[in-house]
């Protein structure tokens, strides 16, 4: 090492010191947490843009325009601006639940990464909080796309509907917890293959997505309560066509609750994995 | 450094050790990776950890920071007990791991950038942290590259820095040059000693002999999960091997025959492969000398001392 390097060394390293009192939760940490992916994000944001717009557009067209031709009207309102809602779901959870189960798996168990976070002033239910609040932050986002192509094609604008990204938020934080809580629980990363056909295909078809649920036998409906997808879907209908105050309070409520759970169960279980 | 002091945890000392485990115990299933280790750290020294693949030293690294739960014990680390307060000792502590966390994926300065958020640098403060670290790396003109196209010595050196970003009062290096080609080492041991010299206090586990003594004011001996003897490389072998020892070759019966004479003498011996080492063989007479013989005769080390202690080698 040469004389530099030595003098660096020498110059202000007696100056450690926790800046300011530390608390079991803090936002600091989180924030710490978020300039990584904010970095990893400007690297692969267009990849990553790409994915998370087109595969739901593609849905949105193919159904829209396939599926459209044949039936025109559903529930009332055209069956193309049906689906442009309803695909709004479909973004979300694709947007979320996978980055929630590969990436956090990955970073856990194959780049360590989490391991050297928590030798810093960060526990783990702070990582969780970052790591599910920087994808709900992106599903927010990316869950307009399907909504901004169904305008495109027709759908008429409503003030409320800037309360679709919120709607978003709010999913994207409970299924990113759930892949977080499904990546701490699973034996090898090809194990994610049972929950998508198992789990979250079920889900993303049973929500009123592509059709209305009162089309099928009633206990679905009695079903579709537990899938929180569904009350994204039949909020971000009602953000579209118009709110119905009271469903939507109860949508809204069964979704935070579904994402209170979920970061109980994801936070127990990563730190199981990580804390030995 | 008096004021400085202010910082510390409510169990710190003034004068008293850095970092404290007494009795620590953790188990994995039937194996106990730390067996019962008492270990004192003094501020402002460096103090190796010696002990061969499995001894515990990483497992021990892991409990300091509360990323590993001890199953009994008392742990304390810069007066802040651990696990309760770990994460004020986290604030003021920096981690080099045995195995490379580096995100390959950003350039050294994004790492170092994250690391100095993670460890709460004002952001005023922030880019000159980064920097200093990034000089301290030797690696300010290779800031932009991405981690993955850095080659070994320089990733190492990466990790190292991100462990002191922030000024750190204590360092926790955990075999930080295995691996490396001696040019390499050499530069790490320069950086290790500086930030000695500056009076941060180090902990450095390691399997390389000349490593801890080449670096550590003392050295901790550590076998299946204790600490075995602790003292300055120099009073250990002085208290343990004598100055010299020396070494007899030889076919297996004359070997046994110099192990005979030795132990008849009083002399302790160890077994090397091909030969008999005695120790203390500054001790031997000349009238010992006729019935033993002459040996290749060398300076005493550490290795003598941890065979002599625990029947294993180190490396
Ligand atoms: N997570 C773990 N699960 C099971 N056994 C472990 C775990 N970590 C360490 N061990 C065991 O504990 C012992 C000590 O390991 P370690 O602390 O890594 O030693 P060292 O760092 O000195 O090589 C070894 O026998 C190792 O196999
Ligand atoms: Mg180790």
């Amino acid at each position: 090492m040469n004389a530099d390097a030595d003098a660096a060394v020498r110059t202000p390293l007696r100056t450690g010191r926790p800046h300011g009192p530390v608390h079991r939760f803090e936002l600091a940490a989180v924030a710490g947490v978020w300039r990584r992916e904010l970095a990893l994000y400007r690297r692969y944001w267009t990849t990553t843009t790409f994915a998370s717009v087109v595969e739901p557009t593609i849905y949105l067209l193919a159904f829209g325009f396939g599926f459209g031709s044949l039936v025109g009207v559903v529930a009332g309102y055209r069956y193309i601006d049906f689906v442009g809602t309803g695909v709004v779901a479909t973004a979300v959870l694709f947007t979320s639940a996978f980055p929630g189960m590969f990436s956090t798996y990955v970073r856990r168990t194959f780049q360590h990464t989490y391991d050297g976070m928590l030798s810093t002033p960060v526990d783990t239910h702070e990582l969780v909080t970052a790591e599910a609040t920087w994808i709900a932050a992106k599903s927010g986002v990316y869950g307009c796309a399907p909504l901004l192509v169904a305008m495109a094609f027709g759908l008429p604008p409503a003030p409320t509907m800037l309360l679709v990204p919120l709607i978003a938020f709010v999913t994207g934080l409970g299924f990113g917890l759930f892949g977080i809580l499904v990546s701490a629980l699973v034996p090898s990363i090809n194990s994610f293959d049972y929950i998508i056909s198992g789990v979250l295909t079920p889900l993303f078809l049973v929500a009123g997505t592509f059709f209305p649920l009162d089309q099928l036998p009633p206990w679905v409906a009695v079903l579709a309560q537990f899938n929180p997808l569904y009350h994204c879907v039949e909020l971000v209908r009602h953000a579209v066509f118009g709110p119905q105050p009271l469903a939507d309070l109860g949508h809204v409520g069964a979704l935070l609750l579904f994402a209170a759970l979920m970061w109980v169960l994801a936070v127990w279980r990563m730190r199981r994995k990580l804390i030995d | 450094m008096i004021s400085s002091d202010a910082v510390l945890g409510p169990d710190h000392v003034p004068g008293g050790p850095a970092i404290r485990l007494g009795g620590v115990v953790k188990r994995y299933g039937d194996v106990a990776a730390v067996n019962g280790l008492d270990l004192d750290v003094p501020a402002g020294i460096c103090m190796g950890l010696l002990g061969p693949n499995g001894a515990g030293k990483s497992t021990t690294m892991r409990m300091l920071t509360a990323q590993s739960r001890a199953d009994a014990g008392e742990i304390s680390v810069l007066g802040f007990p651990v696990p309760a307060m770990s994460k004020q000792a986290r604030a003021l502590m920096g981690v080099v791991p045995q195995h490379d966390n580096l995100d390959e994926e950003l350039t050294a300065r994004q790492n170092l950038e994250v690391f100095a958020r993670l460890y709460r640098v004002p952001r005023r403060e922030r880019a000159a942290a980064v920097d200093r670290a990034l000089e301290l790396a030797q690696l300010t003109d290779r800031q932009r590259s991405r981690t993955v196209d850095l080659s070994g010595g320089m990733r190492r050196r990466l990790l190292i820095a991100r462990g002191l970003v922030h000024a750190p009062r204590a360092v926790l290096l955990d075999e930080p040059t295995v691996g490396l080609d001696p040019q390499v080492r050499q530069q790490l041991w320069t950086l290790i000693t500086a930030l000695r010299d500056d009076g941060v206090t180090v902990l450095m586990s390691t399997h390389y002999i000349e490593e801890a003594e080449r670096l550590s004011d003392e050295v901790a001996l550590m076998s299946r999960g204790r600490v075995i003897a602790r003292g300055r490389p120099a009073d250990l072998v002085a208290d343990h091997a004598g100055v010299r020892t020396e070494e007899f070759y030889g076919p297996p019966r004359r070997l046994a025959e110099v192990e005979r004479i030795a132990a008849d003498l009083g002399f302790t011996t160890r077994r090397t492969g091909p030969s008999v080492s005695v120790l203390r063989a500054e001790k031997i007479t000349p009238q010992a000398r006729e019935r033993l013989g002459q040996g290749e005769a060398r300076a005493s080390h550490l290795e003598d001392v941890f065979v002599l202690l625990t029947g294993e080698t180190v490396e």
